[in-house]
């Protein structure tokens, strides 16, 4: 049985691919057999947070228009053998594949693998209708901020258009001391606005771009928070029930040091 | 040191950022989800004061319409301000 998810949020700059990593990887520690697909055409970047930009020898248009089988050119992971690239092109544009050819190459692929996981470009045009054809699941990625909200809003309206029914939400990148103090849209708030299914909030969290600098996604960094939350957000996919983190509350000194401006 | 002061003690009448926000996405959403554009208000608004002043004088350029949450319903508001009920011909 595999699992076909699109990893989608409307707004550019969210966090779709660093999600669409992160998720993949967890699934793949797990000792699932895991196909990434890109579907940001002209803009790879899936590749880079892989650390397997050195390797790409074919890309998806090269196996939507049928110059090679996907086999030829999927990318295996170094570390986690269990998972597999297929990459956009870098050269062509958004319309070079189209939805009846990417559920076809799902088809195709379905019986190798547990999960397909489509990381899907920005915008709702040709890329996004292309991109989410094929799924049977969606994750919206958001941030806790008024135009992602919208923006996930929007799309969540589309994937509903499209019969997509089974739609979850990731709130990407939350600053709990914000929201707690009001500064900030709290969980609850995006929740009751957007009405779908949460399975995770990631923090933000200063170890995503740094493991990103590397390659290796955050998931794989043990100290960190987000990493964390990208496992728990794993588990749920998998149908386990976690319990959601609940950030510790500060303490009197740094509160009283955020106060005086010394944090 | 003032800073420090108001940050104590806070200006509590001042909404936070992250409620404004809330109502802003809020308001937006409603038409958005509606896809309601500005042209099909005015049509409606111009409709409906077609139909009220067949029974009242009604103060066109005063007239607001608009839609609103209330609590899990949207509706529609309209602001009618009337000059004077005709005088009944029978």
């Amino acid at each position: 049985m595999c699992e076909i998810i699109v990893i989608t949020s409307g707004k550019g700059g969210v966090g779709k691919t660093t999600t669409t990593a992160n998720i993949g990887v967890g699934l793949a520690m797990r000792g699932n057999r895991v196909a990434l697909i890109d579907t940001d055409t002209g803009l790879r970047n899936l590749d880079l947070l892989l650390g397997l930009e050195n390797r790409i020898m074919y890309d998806l248009v090269d196996v939507t228009s049928g110059r090679v089988h996907y086999k030829k050119a999927l990318v295996r992971h170094k570390k986690f053998d269990s998972l597999y690239l297929l990459p956009t092109s870098q050269i062509r544009d958004k319309s070079a594949v189209n939805p009846e050819q990417l559920v076809q190459l799902c088809n195709e692929m379905k019986s190798d693998f547990e999960f397909i996981i489509i990381d899907c470009p920005a915008g709702i045009e040709q890329g996004f209708k292309t991109a989410i054809a094929a799924a049977d699941e969606a994750i919206v990625v958001t941030m806790p901020e008024i135009s992602a909200v919208r923006d996930a809003d929007k799309i969540i309206g589309e994937l509903g258009r499209a019969d997509k029914e089974n739609i979850k939400l990731i709130v990407n990148r939350m600053r709990y001391t914000m929201s707690e103090k009001g500064d900030m849209l709290a969980i609850d708030d995006i929740n009751e606005i957007l009405s779908i299914e949460c399975i995770g909030i990631v923090p933000d969290d200063e170890f995503v771009i740094t493991s990103t600098n590397k390659g290796e996604p955050a998931i794989t960094v043990k100290e960190s928070v987000a990493g964390q939350a990208y496992k728990n957000i794993v588990g749920r996919i998998c149908g386990e029930s976690i319990p959601f983190f609940k950030p510790p509350k500060e303490g009197f000194f740094t509160r009283l040091k955020r106060l005086f401006g010394m944090l | 040191m003032f800073d420090v002061l108001m940050k104590i003690f806070g200006n509590k009448n001042e909404k936070k950022s992250g409620q404004v926000a809330k109502e802003r996405l809020q308001v937006v959403l409603i038409h958005d989800r509606a896809s309601v554009s500005p042209e099909i208000m005015e049509q409606l608004k111009n409709d409906i004061i077609a139909v009220i002043s067949k029974y009242m004088d009604v103060n066109k350029s005063g007239m607001e319409i608009s839609l609103a949450n209330d609590d899990d319903s949207v509706a529609l508001v309209a602001n009618i301000p009337v000059h004077s009920l005709h005088h009944s011909r029978r």
